[in-house]
């Protein structure tokens, strides 16, 4: 983990309720696809957990892909470039890229989205074939899709009204593929549901939320149980392997 | 030369800053951030004879100016912190820590208190009776004379090491508290855990924390706590840790002419991670401009005149 300062470049809205931030400044602490950053926000005492979109590490640059859905986030919706923001960066474990085999699958539920665009990156660097299956209400609040084909992935969107890709929930959209390892983020119903929707013969790993304090293991706010005992979603998580989770 | 020397019950502290338990782990995740023997000393995660889950999430919620949260004692238990925790800590830590002990029964404080008093690394002993967010025990003891006393009596006889009483501002009277723990034989008073509060989810018309109410830390009770130290300082003789929402140096000055002889930081640690550092580099500016030369001299020294 670093404390850093970094400049905000651009942050533009793009799906309805969804803004895309580019950050300046030391990434060097951000080492896996599914970290997330805590951002200090004037006037809020808590920081802001926010995951990790996307990452060039030559140029400094970090993505961050947001939802508006309080105060602090609307808050970041409103800074315009060349703010400052104070970011403790490369919290959490992670992604494993190394377990996905040659076929893996990406689920990103909403605002569980953003992680999966980096991963999708680091996985394709290392000859992998992703399949990203990415779910929303409706169509004005689809993001990514491009930028994740672009990276390399087949894209299924699922919208629950239908007016883009597959009508229904991302396991509608999950029929029928065949894939050797499967990352899913998203609300926990969702996780839920594609843990259940999975072969049991296929490994995968989940990223988890919950109301945090810290964001770096220090505070124990948000612990959950799992088959290897207690974990910090913040510093043990937020991804944890299917098999250690306790529906 | 700015000196931040102090000393409580009767061990010499670096400076008097004591990051508060339970917003400071083990040690082990700060030493990763920063060479924590800078610190005076700093209290470790609450600790009971059984490893302990706490409560159910979420346990966090924000307020103005500060936060909740009900934990709820998460630890591993007393076995493993001597076992595993401390010998970590040993690997980072080389002064006396702060080992805070608590319970659900005067038995269970006792024992606890024992066998971290073991340890050659622990210093102190940080009884809590004043955590709000566990149904038995904590707090119950913590809010009446009888029962402060009770723990006091318990844990005295268990250890020969100093005993800091850690008491709760959700009493009528904390200065009735302060004295039965002085009459029982503490040598030292911590103040103060945090206020009991609550927030609703106005979208879902329910509480934010599942276990309805937290405790409430940060800048928001500073003033609560000084008029506490206060309070406690003009009614016992012992030397007094003084914590809640310090967040400066000038905030460890003002808590100290209160009547502290050292000062926890708590949830500051976890907003921003290198609070400490922070504090204890910024005290010698702080301490010149201010024309303070002995900090230890300063204890108590609002109450003068």
């Amino acid at each position: 983990m670093k404390q850093g300062l970094f400049e905000l470049i651009s942050n533009e809205k793009i799906a309805k309720d969804v803004y895309r931030m580019v950050l300046c400044g030391d990434v060097s602490a951000i080492t896996a696809p599914g970290q997330f950053v805590n951002i200090k926000l004037e006037g809020r005492f808590l920081r802001r957990p926010i995951s990790v979109c996307d990452l060039d590490g030559s140029a400094d640059r970090l993505t961050l892909v947001y939802k508006t859905v309080g105060g602090g986030t609307r808050q970041m919706a409103e800074m315009t470039p060349g703010a400052v923001l104070d970011l403790l960066s490369g919290l959490g474990n992670g992604f494993d890229v190394e377990r996905s085999g040659a076929r893996p699958l990406l689920v990103g539920g909403g605002v569980g989205t953003p992680p999966m665009l980096l991963l999708c990156r680091r996985l394709v660097a290392r000859g992998a074939r992703p399949i990203a299956v990415t779910g929303f209400g409706s169509a004005d609040e689809v993001f990514l899709s491009d930028e994740l084909r672009d990276a390399g992935a087949e894209v299924i969107v699922a919208t629950m009204d239908g007016s883009a890709g597959v009508k229904g929930l991302v396991t509608d959209a999950m029929t029928g593929l065949e894939y050797t390892y499967f990352y899913a983020c998203g609300p926990e119903a969702m996780l839920r549901a594609v843990d259940a929707a999975a072969p049991e013969s296929v490994a995968g790993e989940l990223s988890f939320e919950e109301r945090m304090g810290c964001g770096f293991g220090a505070c124990m706010g948000c612990s959950c149980e799992t088959k290897y005992g207690a974990k910090r979603i913040c510093k043990d998580g937020p991804v944890l392997r299917r098999e250690e989770i306790i529906w | 030369m700015a000196d931040t020397r102090v000393t409580l019950c009767g061990i010499e502290l670096d400076n008097p800053i004591i990051p508060a338990s339970g917003t400071f782990g083990y040690g082990v995740e700060f030493a990763e951030l920063y060479d924590i023997n800078i610190l005076g000393s700093f209290s470790f995660k609450g600790t009971t004879r059984e490893p302990r889950f706490g409560n159910p999430t979420p346990r966090i919620a924000e307020t103005s100016g500060g936060m909740l949260n009900a934990v709820g004692l998460q630890n591993p238990g007393v076995e493993a912190v001597v076992s595993r925790e401390l010998p970590e800590l040993a690997k980072v830590f080389r002064k006396p820590v702060m080992a805070n002990v608590c319970g659900f029964s005067t038995d269970e404080y006792a024992e606890v208190a024992a066998k971290l008093s073991e340890s050659e690394q622990v210093g102190w002993l940080e009884v809590n009776i004043s955590c709000p967010n566990v149904h038995e025990g904590g707090l119950n003891f913590g809010a009446t004379a009888a029962g402060a006393a009770a723990v006091t009596r318990a844990v005295r006889t268990a250890t020969k090491k100093p005993v800091i009483m850690k008491l709760s501002p959700n009493v009528t009277d904390i200065t009735e508290i302060a004295r039965a723990c002085e009459a029982e034989g503490a040598d030292g008073l911590s103040l103060i855990n945090t206020l009991l509060g609550m927030r609703i989810d106005i979208r879902r018309r329910r509480p934010v924390i599942a276990n309805v109410t937290g405790g409430l830390s940060g800048g928001a009770i500073f003033p609560v706590a000084l008029r506490c130290v206060w309070q406690v300082y003009r009614a016992v003789k012992l030397p007094i840790v003084g914590m809640g929402g310090v967040e400066s140096a000038e905030d460890v000055v003002e808590m100290m002419l209160a009547g502290a002889t050292a000062v926890g930081v708590g949830a500051a640690n976890l907003t921003e991670p290198f609070a400490c550092k922070r504090i204890i580099e910024e005290l010698p500016a702080v301490m010149e401009r201010l024309g303070i030369k002995n900090l230890r001299e300063i204890t108590g020294g609002a109450h003068n005149g």
